[in-house]
């Protein structure tokens, strides 16, 4: 498993790519409302925001890791976005994407890196 | 930026594990351990127990106290009977609303609570018209929320149980006064109790060693008035918002209105009065939108899906955990009927939304 400093986790299945937040990133959201996930087929960009994870506190986005094509949505997130908060390394995955270039998952942090960057 | 401001309860938050914001001046509990959501739930199951003192607590003496009080509000005072709290509101020359306040007749004075953001405007404003104004710094003020409020102060301070919403009273605890009121802003039972900064800690750990009380901190305390259809000044009520606009003109007696004994004789009289003879052009609506997404404060309202100019905006929106949806109030234009379904734009895309009666979700209030 790979985690972004936006605070994602990407794992690799396959030829695609699972997409979910953190546990840190989901305690700091508290509970979450609402979850808008993109369409299946769209083409992203790095950086674009491509889901909204509403809390009881406030809307956040969550941005594209890396481009590449959705291929697969969590339609259990729209009935049950409180997965968000119960399982978000597991049942509350948002997307699998198929990367434009594999290689760059490279760069991410591992798990050790990613907890001594949230300190 | 000038240093935030502490409450007598602040080693306790931090001992309870409070998330600590800045809101209003002062470093305020946000959330506790439990989170906003069980925080919620927990005070209309049982009882939550809500760190108010950021709130100016007031004094204004003397038999006259209630006459000259009413020249700033359109709010009758003079009928107001000791031992009992109303509702009022600060108006301004045109008509709109400079603070929302809750005042006491307790006989020989006033007791005249404040937002914590308004408190320096407000007391200014207060002696710039009234003889006498003591402003207490001495005073913490705690509320406590649910349907287990009754019984947990009952048993700490026998007597309570007997009022009745909106009462006032001086009770005793351990040889401390305390001054209780049966009124809260989270639509439940419940009490707000002001008690010397000196014992403010031992009295709410005694209430939190009640298993029904949880301590509660801001984020529920929003999400609980919101339900409640409570405003939230300088969101949903100020300066640019009549008390008629406001649809809080249920707070003005018909002793201030128009052919009343006592009729204006209040700051923006003329239009306030106007307004409530001919209705205002706009109205503090509630929202529920349809799918899950909140609609936030800020979101523009439409009346169709397409096209348009904004009707109006959200001045307050979140998720409601007891109704399980989202909710939200906005000012539309008067005359907009319930069940009309209008559309908020939210991240580029139009949503609808019913209009709805408030409260969200009905008050437990005992009358």
């Amino acid at each position: 498993m790979k985690f972004t400093e936006d605070h994602e986790w990407l794992k690799t299945e396959g030829d695609v790519v699972i997409v979910g937040i953190t546990e840190h990133a989901s305690e700091q959201l508290g509970d979450v409302v609402f979850v808008e996930l993109p369409d299946v087929g769209d083409t992203v960009e790095k950086g674009d925001e491509i889901c909204v994870i509403e809390s009881v506190k406030a809307a956040s986005d969550i941005l594209a890791p890396l481009g590449g094509e959705i291929v697969e949505i969590n339609e259990d997130l729209a009935d049950n976005p409180g997965l968000v908060n119960e399982d978000p390394l597991g049942k509350a995955w948002f997307f699998k994407m198929k990367l434009a270039d594999a290689s760059a998952l490279d760069g991410f942090m591992d798990e050790a890196a990613y907890k001594d960057f949230i300190g | 930026m000038s240093e935030l401001k502490r409450t007598p309860l602040y080693d306790l938050h931090l001992e309870l594990g409070a998330k600590m914001v800045p809101f209003a001046g002062y470093e305020m509990p946000v959330q506790y351990p439990l989170g906003v959501m069980k925080e919620h739930l927990h005070t209309r199951a049982k009882a939550g127990l809500f760190d108010v003192s950021h709130m100016g607590q007031v004094i204004v003496p003397g038999e006259g106290a209630a006459e000259a009080f009413e020249a700033l509000v359109p709010v009758s005072l003079m009928g107001l009977k000791e031992g009992r709290q109303r509702y009022a509101m600060f108006t301004d020359e045109n008509g709109g609303i400079l603070d929302d306040l809750m005042v006491a007749n307790r006989g020989d004075h006033l007791f005249v609570v404040v937002n914590a953001a308004c408190k320096e405007d407000d007391i200014a404003h207060m002696r710039a018209h009234l003889e006498s104004v003591e402003e207490l710094t001495d005073r913490a003020l705690l509320a406590l929320q649910g349907p287990a409020a009754e019984g947990v102060l009952e048993a700490l301070v026998p007597g309570t149980a007997k009022m009745r919403f909106m009462d006032v009273g001086v009770y005793h605890w351990n040889g401390t006064e305390l001054w209780i009121s049966r009124s809260g802003y989270t639509g439940e039972d419940g009490y707000e109790i002001s008690v010397p900064a000196d014992r403010a800690v031992e009295f709410a750990r005694k209430l939190l060693a009640d298993e029904a009380v949880e301590p509660i901190g801001l984020g529920a305390r929003d999400s609980l008035r919101l339900e409640a259809g409570l405003c939230l000044y300088g969101h949903d009520i100020d300066t640019t918002t009549t008390p008629v606009e406001g649809n809080i003109a249920w707070a003005i007696q018909k002793v201030r209105r128009k052919g009343g004994e006592r009729e204006g004789g209040f700051p923006g009289a003329d239009r306030i009065l106007s307004e409530l003879e001919n209705g205002p052009s706009r109205l503090r609506l509630g929202l529920r939108p349809e799918g899950r997404a909140p609609m936030r404060e800020g979101v523009e309202i439409f009346a169709e899906a397409e096209g348009g100019d904004p009707i109006g905006r959200v001045t307050s929106g979140g998720f409601g955990p007891s109704i399980e949806a989202p909710m939200a109030m906005a000012y539309l234009p008067a005359g907009t009927e319930e069940g009309t379904t209008v559309y908020g734009e939210v991240r580029g895309k139009r949503l609808p939304a019913k209009v709805v009666p408030m409260p969200f979700r009905p008050a437990t209030y005992k009358r």
